[in-house]
């Protein structure tokens, strides 16, 4: 299958993309605003395709433990979810994360608390970045803004989760889940039948036995092997940072937000340029590692950051630790479901960071 | 003459008849002394070197007693989450369609916590041996109530015995599993006699062969002790489980296939 | 007529005197010994040696797989 440029909502992409990155397995359980993600799937019988499984899971909670077992085994495994489904899973990305497996996550994120709403919201910014279950872990997480970046993260993500054996997270927002928009999809890759060496895939005589766990009743064992997780997790800090900038060398006050409210910002810097208001947008794509560095740096330039969320303000906090008090920062945002408007955001911008 | 034969002539490599299966490793397990965890783990293993398939088995262990059982037996395992097996074993066993999947998992990982997932894993009949082990009590945790625990019986939370008005019934997942149409074999046995063990061993053969031809799901129950648990010596135990579990959980095949 | 004798071995130091096999053996061989091993249990040992037939039910039934069972017939 070749190179391709279609026009897909970025669910649907996004499952493309996992059928033409050679995904092995994807195990699910439908919920709004990500069901086309299974959907999809279904209907294009990847079985046929690659030979990929897909399997729709009783709970949520079984969809993410089928995960951890195909991921023992060196697969290439996936799954999907919104919200409330995320929060079911985090017992079993715990385990994985604790386990050293690597796969992906996917969350279409909708409003909250509870079982909130089905329009796209950003509250899940925490949960995602700060681990989301117990123990000190970190998912890989990336912020799609475009239906074409729903399909180019997933071998992306796939591709630093087995670097790193770690879960990774696509971090998309109902808004980006539902539109449509064209997508180039890239062609279609083998699926990598040479699993590696330490998934159980029965001990051959060769080798010792391969065991998954996260379990070590040694508590000199267990801190030795916390401080090998930390260690892999400023190793992505290192050399995982990923952001965009848009029109940030000769601006004096920034925009930092991602996903569906990066958009909106970009619409807003025309709106507040045309005012004669320098302002810039950093956008970033990893939101865990999160790029502090550069952050830090622009805070350098500009005069002050407004951090446009569809939450109550979570990234925020992640900002004002990387500018560590140069600047003022403040947030904005909308919460239950609701898109922010260019225009608010500008007025936002001048009432909180110009007028301040 | 043959009783003049001492010991020593007969204890020589030719004359071994029973020894330790290599498939188990030389670890000392973790289980108290006369708990049929112990002889249920190395059954399963003898039955993986009879048949030869050390290599192309995978075990998914629970969390309670056995969770530690990658470190008894000598083959690739994955711990679940706590009642999370069946799930875990479903995809390993879809993805490796080729290979011996099983779950071995306790009463509360699998009739409490799991419930789900086992009855959608043998609804769907997931080629997998799902091995049960029946004791009627949270083993690891110190002997709480289980879904199994008996009425009346005593335990840390149900130090009065299980008051059934208020702590609802004992729970017969096997009876349950075997009403569903993805089982194909479904046995409930135990561990605590040779002749029981015997009989354990052939229904786990019987389940690995069906497993090989893509059967449906293959459940087996082992009814078992927890001398600690219950406060008993071992050998009590099992006198008690015979006159007290074995009424309510009666030994022997639930659903067999169509010869 | 042939006659079949077996015999025993315990793997001390593995065994936790669980007595499993001591009910099990059905020409009563075994016994729990007074001593213990080095984790205290008191082991199991083969006490009735001329009455083994080398059924193996007592390896059989051992929890810990600590006894190995040899045979032989005349």
């Amino acid at each position: 299958m070749e190179k391709e440029l279609r026009l897909m909502k970025g669910n649907e992409a996004l499952a493309e993309a996992a059928i033409r990155a050679g995904a092995d397995g994807y195990f699910g359980y439908p919920i709004t605003p990500q069901s086309e993600v299974m959907e999809y799937l279904m209907q294009e019988k990847p079985h046929e395709r690659t030979g990929m499984v897909v399997l729709q899971a009783e709970s949520e909670v079984a969809a993410i433990n089928m995960v951890y077992g195909g991921a023992g085994c060196g697969k290439m495994v996936m799954t999907s979810s919104s919200s409330p489904g995320v929060s079911l899973k985090q017992e079993g990305i715990t385990y994985i994360a604790g386990a050293e497996l690597p796969c992906l996550i996917v969350n279409v994120v909708r409003g909250g608390p509870g079982l909130g709403t089905i329009q796209p919201a950003q509250s899940d910014y925490f949960q995602a970045t700060k681990g989301g279950g117990h123990g000190d872990y970190n998912l890989i997480v990336l912020a799609p803004s475009s239906v074409q970046e729903m399909a180019d993260f997933v071998e992306l993500a796939f591709d630093l989760a087995f670097k790193y054996r770690n879960p990774a997270m696509i971090l998309s927002d109902g808004a980006i889940g539902q539109m449509m928009e064209k997508v180039w999809l890239k062609p279609q890759k083998e699926r990598n039948l040479k699993l590696p060496e330490w998934g159980t895939t029965g001990k051959t005589p060769g080798r010792e036995r391969n065991i998954i766990t996260s379990l070590d009743l040694n508590p000199a064992k267990q801190e030795q092997f916390n401080h090998k997780l930390q260690a892999k997790y400023r190793e992505m800090e290192k050399n995982e940072v990923r952001y965009e900038e848009f029109q940030c060398d000769d601006a004096e006050y920034l925009f930092v937000a991602y996903g569906t409210s990066a958009r909106v910002c970009q619409k807003a810097i025309q709106l507040a340029r045309a005012e004669g208001i320098k302002v810039g947008l950093l956008r970033p794509i990893t939101l865990f590692p999160f790029p502090k560095k550069i952050i830090h740096e622009r805070a350098g330039q500009v005069k002050g950051i407004l951090c446009v969320e569809m939450s109550a303000g979570q990234m925020v906090e992640d900002v004002r630790l990387a500018v560590n008090g140069l600047i003022p920062v403040e947030h904005w945002g909308r919460m239950g479901g609701i898109v922010p408007t260019p225009e608010e955001a500008v007025e936002n911008l001048k009432s909180k960071i110009i007028g301040g | 003459m043959a009783d003049n034969i001492s010991i020593e002539e007969i204890i020589k490599p030719e004359n071994l008849v029973y020894a330790k299966t290599g498939v188990m490793t030389d670890n000392i397990t973790s289980y108290c002394p006369g708990c049929g965890h112990g002889t249920t783990h190395r059954i399963i293993a003898e039955i993986i070197e009879e048949m030869g398939i050390q290599s192309e088995t995978i075990g998914v262990a629970p969390v309670g007693c056995s969770v530690l059982m990658y470190n008894f037996m000598d083959i690739d395992i994955q711990q679940a989450a706590h009642g999370r097996a069946p799930a875990v074993a479903t995809a390993i066993k879809r993805l490796l369609p080729e290979k011996f999947v099983f779950t071995y998992q306790g009463d509360g990982d699998l009739a409490a916590i799991g419930t789900a997932e086992t009855i959608h894993a043998c609804n769907r009949g997931e080629n997998i041996l799902i091995v049960f082990i029946n004791n009627g009590i949270y083993g690891m945790t110190g002997g709480q109530m289980a879904p199994t625990t008996l009425e009346g019986m005593k335990s840390s939370t149900s130090p009065y015995g299980r008051d059934v008005a208020m702590m609802g019934n004992p729970l017969k997942m096997t009876d349950i599993v075997a009403t569903l149409p993805g089982t194909y074999y479904v046995t409930r046995q135990s561990v605590h006699k040779p002749g029981n063990v015997r009989k354990s061993k052939k229904a786990i053969r019987k389940a690995l062969e069906y497993q090989k031809l893509n059967k449906g799901t293959c459940f087996i129950e082992i009814v078992s002790n927890c001398p600690s648990g219950w406060k008993m010596e071992p050998v009590e135990s099992n006198e008690w489980m015979e006159k007290n579990m074995f009424p309510f959980y009666p030994l022997g095949d639930l659903k067999v296939p169509a010869e | 007529m042939a006659k079949v004798r077996g015999a025993i071995v315990v793997d001390i130091e593995k065994c936790k005197g669980c007595g499993v096999c001591v009910v099990a053996c059905p020409a009563s061989v075994i016994e729990l010994s007074p001593n213990v091993n080095s984790k205290g249990y008191h082991y199991a040992e083969p006490v009735n040696h001329d009455a083994c037939t080398g059924c193996t039910n007592c390896a059989v039934v051992c929890p810990d797989g600590v006894i190995s069972v040899y045979r032989i017939k005349n």
